[in-house]
């Protein structure tokens, strides 16, 4: 065989099913079904990766989720290259390419490993104390420095190429996690007919079935009668098979995020298929299943290549058919590891040594190891682990102290117990609690409507697990109203395995001294050492000995050290574990892509885009767009050898010479109909609308119960019972949002219906002195004559045979219109009016435009010139409050002391002492240049724009009492320079306003 | 996500269908104009923020858009009871738990108990 390390007879995979691979550009051989960890084991290779803080050489800890060590990158073009994969989870396809990290110029002789030497330097806390000053060498050294030197794969460069997908689902019985224990909460459930989903994060479910050679259930090896009640419940309408997913997070009223790997393992996956789907499961009941996790012994240079979990060592041989190691050596303080041991052994592999802590260890498969002839060391501990690149010796030593003896071996096999995986129920919000007896957290206190079953509910043998399983999904189910069953199938285990025991925290080996290493956390090298330092240093909480020496924060969310970790705090403390606490379990359970959770909120799918009917017509007549809010809006519209500037004074000219054309639609329009519309109106704002007449329009003013400006807009009169309002585009959901809360909570009595009509109307502004020439051809039923249709008015007809509300405004300060027709109509209404506009030298503007010509009329904008903190008064508006009104959303507001206070910010105009300088909007406002800094600033310039039809720049600026400030001179200090200016009105042309009826 | 029982629709929906709208039982008053400053700092300005049970409003505006009223539990998120906007406050009596809440913070010797209950886990060999 060409994989060494391969035992032939072992193992579930098909040896004939090859597949190739690649590690660090070599390549291997290994077999479908494999684990790249497995595969890599089957040729020998122990070696993959270096530790983030030290680069220590590192091998495979696990043969899971748990992994944190055997991080490798896995590359499938240039732009998939996905670091940080964990390679006891990647599953093996034809042509996969992995590579190591961490290491530079290579895995066997790292620059980096010089940390490992260094590594006082780099002990607990290293970031907070030893980088704290100078400040500035953070910035400029360190950080960069650490980054470097630290840290674990590289992001890809490119763009995500893959697409990732999402789904939603509900169901009665959600089981999560598909061990036995799982595997019968599922059955036990789906007989009920209940919608049941089962998720796990293997490729095949079966949990410790996996490895577990001893266990039988309904007379079958265990893992088969997994598989076949499997295929049981996926031949079932009612259940949901999820394998490959995991369940990263558990939320509010069972909601649970899981993430489904649909391509990581494929070989060639089609662009069909997403490579994540993300699941979001509102269950009616959740049964937690999530098993158990070995950890380690905490012994000095217990991180050497070929030391690994015991029941890691099973998987690889009992599911893999791939051993470890020729000459293995087991480290213990309980049974598990000795049944590790005996499969190897009856496997033909040399066990050098069983080194077990414990006194008196027995039962069965204590005599077992015995009857193998493999030699037992009782009462004695591993000090070290000899090797760098791989281990190659175990030093024993009695528990209390003694002779030394050394053992060669070329793996080690470790267990210092078993840790129940509380993470999901924590996350439920349910309280864990410490059971003294075993000396571990289960869950106690549940906080939502789940239960716990099996070894991550601290149930050990397999039959009570299948037992706990099956009731718990079989009441689970009844409880979410699945119907009766009677003699359901209960799995019967007919033999198991399952254990308790094992110690928490550092083992002999962990020694005192300064320079031994036993880690606790691996993939953030943090040792015993360092926990004992940071309580030596004062840190009493678990939460604050975590954040001190990092211990359990790297991304395996320490599911192989937190528990050693508490132990060593709590025995450093004098204290019982109870009373130091443990840490919270946060999402994610393990790491959870960025594709998944952005999912198809991508590109031009992050956020809607509101077009516009026009958007087409301005795109092919070269206009540039700008983003205003959702919307795109024509910014400007260039012609040939024009920028910006060029084409937003060509159109400001035009507009007041000719006439222009411009798309409002994006105005928010809110339909205010009902008997007592003038009376919803008068409260929600500032002006009387009582005696507005039908067919005549009025500038409203909307303020907040503070009294300050909310939004503003043009509302007209359609009948007695009927307004159009108008809001800004950026307010309009907003006011909405107000008026419907005001109508139905403070005002439920009055008789009025709102509706959003901002989409339905499309909206072409005509503005300009040939205004009515451009739109008279085709306009029918409405008399346009000034008299008939004067300034501020609107009229329901037709034009172009479609509907308009035509109404007679201008946000210009020109004679102007805006027509309304339903949106549909939109494009064919503004090209016969273009048509039109052409023949009398009109143009097409933009927002750019639009900004001038209202800022060279002092019209403000609600948003730019103020900024909520503004009144009507404080913007000169304060005529457009009714005087005798003694109600108004607002009204209270708007006499508040320091409303009426002298020294508000008031709106004005500001005139650059050089007419062609353009000040900066949001540049201060100072009364002495010359002052000390930091200056007292007394205003601030909102608007700012060269304006062509002036023949200079023009400002508008809030300052401190600007109203009686008219002709004085300020400064505006800029870094290059300080700029003179003098407060005038805010109005710069036409200012008798003559011009709306020119 | 949380679910939320609209009371207008009758039926608990998604988070993702309501937005929040601040305090409930905050009366305007029907003088506005001439309630004193304090009357108005209260009115407008302070409110609760309790660690505990608020009363506050929420609409459902992805829905029915209606506003209506919900009494939730700041600590553990739980919503007790909505209900129709202009309603009184609900009675709370045998809605709120004297367990304390799942997400308060207590010091660690309160969350573990030494015992925890539970039935006793079948040891290997038994049957
Ligand atoms: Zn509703």
């Amino acid at each position: 065989m060409a994989e060494p390390f391969r035992i032939s007879g072992a193992g579930r995979l098909t040896p004939a099913k090859t597949a190739r691979f690649t590690f660090d550009g070599k390549p291997f051989s290994g077999i479908e079904g494999d684990t790249l960890a497995s595969a890599l084991l089957a040729n020998g290779v122990h070696l993959v990766g270096r530790s983030f803080k030290y680069h220590r050489p590192r091998g495979f800890l696990s043969a899971g989720a748990e992994e944190p060590n055997a991080l490798v990158s896995i590359e499938r073009d240039a732009a998939r290259k996905t670091p940080n994969v964990r390679a006891t989870v990647q599953e093996l396809y034809d042509g996969l390419a992995a590579h190591s990290q961490n290491r530079w110029p290579s895995l066997s002789f790292d620059v980096g490993a010089v940390n490992d030497l260094a590594s006082p330097f780099f002990s607990a806390g290293f970031y907070y104390k030893t980088f704290m000053w100078p400040k500035a060498a953070w910035k400029n050294l360190y950080e960069p420095k650490i980054r470097a030197a630290a840290g674990l794969g590289v992001a890809p460069d490119q763009p995500d190429p893959d697409h990732y997908s999402s789904r939603f689902a509900h169901c009665e019985v959600l089981v999560l996690g598909g061990g036995a224990s799982g595997i019968a909460a599922a059955l036990a459930a789906a007989e009920t007919g209940v919608r049941v989903i089962l998720a796990d994060e293997q490729s095949e479910l079966g949990g410790a079935l996996r490895f577990e050679s001893g266990s039988r259930v309904d007379g079958q090896d265990g893992f088969a009668w997994a598989q076949g009640a499997v295929a049981k419940l996926a031949a079932m309408d009612n259940v949901r098979l999820l394998p490959r997913t995991t369940a990263f997070g558990y939320y509010a009223q069972n909601f649970v995020g899981l993430t489904e790997r649909v391509t990581d393992h494929l070989a060639a996956p089609g662009h069909d298929l997403p490579r994540e789907r993300l699941w979001q499961i509102r269950a009616k009941k959740v049964v937690i299943a999530t098993g158990a996790i070995e950890r380690q012994m905490v012994f000095a240079d217990n991180d050497r290549p070929g030391v690994m979990l015991a029941s890691a060592a099973r998987a690889y041989l009992n599911h893999y058919g791939v051993a470890v190691g020729r000459q293995v050596g087991v480290y213990t303080a309980n049974d598990s590891a000795y049944a590790a041991a005996i499969d190897l052994k009856k496997a033909g592999v040399n066990i050098a040594a069983i080194v077990d802590l414990r006194d008196n260890p027995s039962g069965p498969l204590i005599d077992e190891a015995r009857t193998l002839g493999i030699e037992l060391n009782l009462g004695r501990a591993v000090v070290k682990a000899r090797g760098n690149l791989r281990v190659s010796a175990m030093v024993v030593q009695p528990k209390n102290g003694g002779a030394e003896r050394t053992i060669p071996v070329d793996a080690l096999l470790m267990s210092s117990g078993w840790t129940p995986s509380v993470h999901l129920f924590s996350q439920s919000r349910g309280k864990v609690a410490f059971d003294d007896a075993t000396r571990r957290f289960l869950p106690g206190a549940y906080a939502q409507d789940c239960v716990s079953v099996g070894a991550c509910n601290g149930t050990d043998s397999l039959e009570a697990s299948l037992d706990e399983g099956y009731a718990a999904g079989a009441k689970a189910a009844k409880e979410a109203g699945g119907k009766a069953v009677r003699g359901g199938a209960k799995p019967k285990a007919d033999a198991g395995e399952g254990w308790t025991g094992g110690m928490l925290g550092s083992a002999p080996g962990a020694g005192a001294g300064t320079t031994v290493k036993a880690f606790v956390d691996f993939q953030n090298d943090v040792t015993a050492k360092d926990i004992r330092q940071a309580v030596h240093e004062g840190m009493r909480s678990i939460e604050h000995v975590k954040r001190f020496t990092t211990n359990g924060m790297a991304t395996d969310q320490g599911k192989t050290s937190n528990m050693h970790g508490l132990a060593i705090a709590a025995e450093t403390l004098g204290k019982e574990i109870p009373e130091v606490g443990l840490t919270t379990f946060r999402a994610p359970y393990t790491p959870v892509t960025f594709g998944s959770i952005v999912n198809h909120a991508r590109g031009p799918l992050f956020d809607p885009t509101r077009r516009t009917a026009t958007h087409d017509w301005a795109e092919r007549q070269g206009a540039v767009f700008e983003d205003v809010g959702q919307w795109k809006r024509a910014w400007y519209f260039p012609r040939a050898g024009e920028d910006m500037h060029a084409a937003v004074n060509r159109e400001c000219v035009t507009v007041r010479k000719a006439a222009g054309l411009f798309d409002a639609s994006t105005l928010g329009k809110i339909e205010v109909v009902g008997p007592d519309a003038a009376k919803f109106m008068e409260l929600l704002y500032t002006n009387p609308w009582e005696k507005l007449g039908v067919g005549r329009c009025r500038y409203g003013v909307m303020l907040r119960e503070d009294g300050f400006i909310y939004d503003d807009g043009v509302v007209g009169r359609l009948a007695a019972d009927r307004f159009h309002v108008t809001t800004t585009t950026g307010g309009a959901a907003r006011v909405m949002n107000m008026m419907e809360d005001y109508l139905q909570t403070e005002f439920p009595g009055l008789n009025v219906w709102l509706t959003s009509t901002s989409e339905q109307w499309a909206v072409i502004a005509v503005q300009g002195p040939k205004s009515r020439d451009i739109i008279a051809p085709f306009v029918e039923g409405i008399d346009l004559a000034d008299e008939a249709l004067p300034h501020m008015s609107v009229r329901e007809g037709k034009i172009c045979g479609v509907p308009t509300r035509l109404f007679r405004m201008s946000f210009s300060g020109e004679r102007g219109f805006e027509v309304n027709v339903p949106a549909d109509y939109g494009l064919a209404v503004w090209e016969a009016l273009w048509a039109e506009g052409q023949k009398h030298g009109a143009c097409a503007y933009g927002t750019e435009t639009m900004h001038v010509l209202r800022a060279e009329k002092g019209y403000i904008i609600v948003g730019q010139d103020t900024d909520g903190t503004v009144t009507p008064a404080d913007a000169g508006l304060d005529w457009a409050i009714g005087k005798k009104k003694t109600d108004f959303v607002g009204i209270r507001g708007l006499s508040r002391p320091d409303l009426v206070a002298p020294g508000r910010k008031q709106l004005v105009g500001l005139k650059t002492k050089d007419p062609k300088t353009v000040l900066e909007e949001g540049a201060q406002v100072v009364a002495n240049p010359n002052q000390p800094i930091p200056m007292k600033m007394i205003g601030h310039v909102t608007s700012s724009y060269w304006s062509e039809n002036c023949g200079r720049s023009i400002a508008l600026a809030l300052v401190v009492d600007g109203h009686s400030r008219m002709g004085e001179t300020l400064f505006v200090p800029m870094p290059s320079g300080v700029i003179e200016v003098e407060i005038c009105s805010a109005v710069f042309f036409d200012e008798k306003g003559g011009r709306l009826n020119g | 996500m949380l679910l939320i029982r609209c009371p207008y629709c009758e039926e608990e929906r998604p988070e993702l269908e309501f937005r929040n709208a601040g305090e409930a039982h905050v009366a305007r008053s029907t003088d506005m104009a001439a309630i004193s400053d304090d009357d108005f700092e209260k009115f407008f300005f302070i409110r609760s923020n309790p660690k505990g049970i608020i009363f506050e409003r929420w609409r459902h505006i992805h829905g029915c858009a209606r506003f209506f009223n919900a009494a939730r539990d700041t600590v553990t998120d739980k919503f007790l009871v909505t209900y129709k906007a202009g309603e009184p406050k609900p009675d709370l009596e045998g809605l709120v738990s004297n367990e304390p809440a799942a997400y308060a913070n207590r010091p660690p010797d309160q969350l573990n108990v030494k015992k925890p209950r539970r039935a006793p886990a079948k040891k290997k060999g038994e049957a």
